[in-house]
């Protein structure tokens, strides 16, 4: 039985890595473009408010997937065409725009909006409608409980129990393992879930917490903050942090002269954090980067190219992919694979598709049979080196002679 | 327990967190209370300056104190300008929160337009440089500011209290036809009073620039803390506003060391209602 399902599992895997590189590689001089009624694909991300940083990275990959999408096949042979709306980083109005989309704009499809509150909002007028939603960006998977709903970014069902493990793996791998770990998180919901995870599971491996910390979201003096890690003085500071926080609380503890043996940060704004002074060999959460061997994944270092080509057109101080524009690259490739394999735009069938096969993306081959319609969890350990991010954790998908390093 | 070292560090921290509260509470307290005008914008235009001293520096390596001298007369412009609109239109002080309101949503959709929405952080090589002191560390940076928003609120106070032009302008904020009869032109001395609070404002964005993180949205970061400050700090009164600044800064960073830095903001707004309900005669 297991084995059958093994190999029932490879076949599927293989079909599709084969499917979606062929529907990549074939030139596109031997396809007919698309024509017709345009399939609109109706979303919203926060163009403006707290988390407008995150939008225009989000927006340029969704607009590169669009086109890469119509210079194939596009859905069903129609060109697909991108509604967008600006929530305003406010999930009240996320849930008034997707209730227009649907019913006044009356688009054909749907696709998640950014982070959790926004997506929780969506995904209730979703489920009202019946209409299918992918997302990339729910950092609390437990909450995605529509059957409809499927995740871009491999978080696995329980992150909050998995990926602190991978965390206290890579530091049990050096040379002094840390003893004891110090936890500051912001108060946004899924950066104080997984610091909450990492809590219990740090000490359910023996490793002590001498302080857990909760700042407010938005935090502007981290003086205070600082003076208490510098008490602390644990062997290890993981950091549930957001945009340039990181570096704020770094720049805190260097005024106090005091510098973590070794630090980790949750969602850092990755340009920012590589570039200062205080950054050397933090380690940080990641999906992918534009390394080896990401970037011999179907398609990946054309996008990596495009990307890089958009965000510097657009003013962006980090124009490099990273997992934030490879989660919305990742979106549109469910539902171009899904639209296509199950041969329909109606959200039932797509959704029944998808739950039975495995969807080739950026993050390799994808799942969702799952809890919570998610599938395994592949969230990595990336390390500043030289001013660049490295995946360093675990070691297969390190780089050829890249490897973890202790502070 | 915290350890008196915390303790003491928090306190540091704290105090001189209260300087940019009391600095950016300064142009809010003026316009407020000696013209009648809640001017919502003021974060607006010190984030305006705060973007202009991170381009100045950062494509043009133009170093922050020069940015300064550039940045805070055009600041000083702007609300001139800002306060020729008011009088135009005859704007009341009901009416400005809602007209500077939107200036505030424009100038941050303008700073969005031209910046982007990302984070930008204008890296200093003193930005982290601090004054040991026993067993305490004073940021320099913090330091610097705490003086010049003292400066800035000590000048100001002699200034309304000891020259000519300071006591009309609180004769007409008393009664404005009264001071006429004596001879104040009260809408002439507006305008530089006006020009005066956007001039604080751009001195607290070149600071903002080089202490804080920019982004569009941080505009209405500060606005919550700041307001405390200006009411419990005494309308129209600069040394007010800088001992509120420092009482609330102060607060918040013991209530991090102690507690829980989460109880922080709370701190502000606990102060000003037990403030407000001891009601004291200063106020």
């Amino acid at each position: 039985m297991g084995q059958g399902m093994g190999a029932w599992r490879r076949r599927r895997v293989l079909a599709g890595i084969v499917g979606a590189g062929a529907s990549l590689a074939s030139p596109a001089i031997l396809r007919a473009a698309p024509s017709g009624k345009p399939v609109r694909v109706g979303g919203t991300l926060s163009l403006t408010g707290f988390l407008a940083q995150t939008a225009s990275i989000h927006k340029i990959a969704a607009e590169i997937m669009v086109e890469e999408i119509n210079a194939r096949d596009g859905f069903l042979g129609r060109p697909a065409e991108y509604v967008l709306l600006d929530d305003q980083s406010k999930p009240d109005v996320a849930r008034s725009l997707y209730e227009k989309l649907i019913t006044v704009d009356k688009v054909d499809l749907i696709m998640g909006p950014y982070a959790t509150a926004p997506i929780l909002a969506a995904m209730g007028v979703a489920q009202r409608y019946g209409k299918l939603i992918i997302q990339s960006s729910m950092g609390i998977p437990k909450l995605q409980t529509y059957a409809m709903a499927f995740p871009a970014t491999p978080f696995g069902p329980e992150p909050d129990k998995t990926y602190p493990n991978v965390i206290l793996d890579a530091m049990a791998s050096l040379p002094a393992p840390p003893r004891s770990i110090v936890v500051l998180t912001s108060k946004f919901p899924s950066a104080q879930f997984m610091a909450q995870g990492m809590r219990a599971q740090a000490e359910k491996r023996g490793v002590k917490v001498p302080l857990y910390l909760e700042y407010e979201s938005g935090n502007r003096d981290f003086g205070a903050i600082a003076a208490r890690v510098k008490e602390a003085d644990a062997d290890f500071l993981w950091v549930g942090s957001l945009g340039l926080e990181s570096n704020q609380i770094l720049e805190a503890l260097r005024k106090l002269d005091y510098k973590p043996k070794n630090s980790f940060h949750l969602y850092p704004a990755p340009g920012p954090l590589a570039l200062s002074p205080d950054g050397n060999l933090v380690w940080s959460s990641t999906f992918l980067e534009p390394d080896e061997p990401f970037m011999s994944r179907p398609g990946m270092k054309k996008i990596a190219e495009l990307y890089k080509e958009r965000a510097t057109k657009a003013n962006l101080p980090y124009p490099i992919i990273d997992a934030q524009a490879a989660g919305m690259i990742a979106s549109w490739q469910i539902l171009e694979q899904g639209v296509n394999g199950a041969k329909s735009l109606e959200d039932k069938q797509i959704a029944a598709w998808l739950k039975k096969s495995v969807v080739t993306t950026v993050y390799g081959p994808t799942r969702f049979d799952g809890l919570y319609n998610h599938g395994a969890p592949a969230q990595l350990i990336r390390q500043v080196q030289d001013k660049t991010w490295k995946v360093v954790w675990p070691r297969e998908f390190a780089a050829p002679g890249v490897k973890l390093l202790s502070a | 327990m915290p350890s008196a070292t915390l303790l003491g560090q928090a306190m540091i921290s704290g105090v001189l967190a209260g300087g940019m509260y009391g600095l950016l509470a300064l142009g809010l307290s003026l316009s407020w209370g000696l013209l009648r005008l809640v001017n919502l914008s003021h974060f607006a235009l010190a984030f305006l300056a705060a973007y202009l001293t991170y381009e100045l520096g950062t494509t043009y390596h133009v170093p922050p104190w020069w940015a300064a001298a550039l940045v805070v007369p055009a600041m000083f412009a702007i609300g001139m300008v800002q306060h020729w609109l008011f009088d135009r239109f005859k704007v009341n002080e009901l009416a400005s929160l809602l007209i500077t309101f939107s200036f505030a949503i424009i100038l941050e959709v303008a700073i969005q337009l031209y910046w982007t929405a990302d984070y930008r952080r204008f890296e200093t090589h003193y930005s982290t440089l601090s004054i040991k002191a026993g067993p305490f560390f004073i940021p320099v940076l913090e330091l610097v500011l705490c003086m010049v928003a003292g400066v800035l609120a000590w000048g100001t106070w002699l200034w309304l209290r000891r020259t000519y032009v300071g006591k009309a302008l609180r004769a007409a904020a008393e009664d404005a036809d009264i001071a006429a009869a004596y001879g104040v032109d009260h809408r002439k001395l507006a305008y530089l009073l006006s020009g005066m609070g956007a001039a604080y404002a751009g001195i607290a964005g070149c600071f903002i620039a080089l202490i804080a993180t920019l982004a569009p949205a941080q505009i209405w970061a500060w606005l919550g803390v700041v307001f405390a400050v200006v009411i419990i700090g005494r309308l129209g009164n600069p040394l007010g506003a800088l001992l509120a600044g420092m009482l609330i800064g102060a607060s918040e960073s013991l209530a991090m060391a102690v507690f829980s830095p989460a109880w922080a903001p709370v701190v502000s707004f606990s102060v000003l209602i037990a403030i407000l309900l001891w009601d004291p005669e200063w106020l």
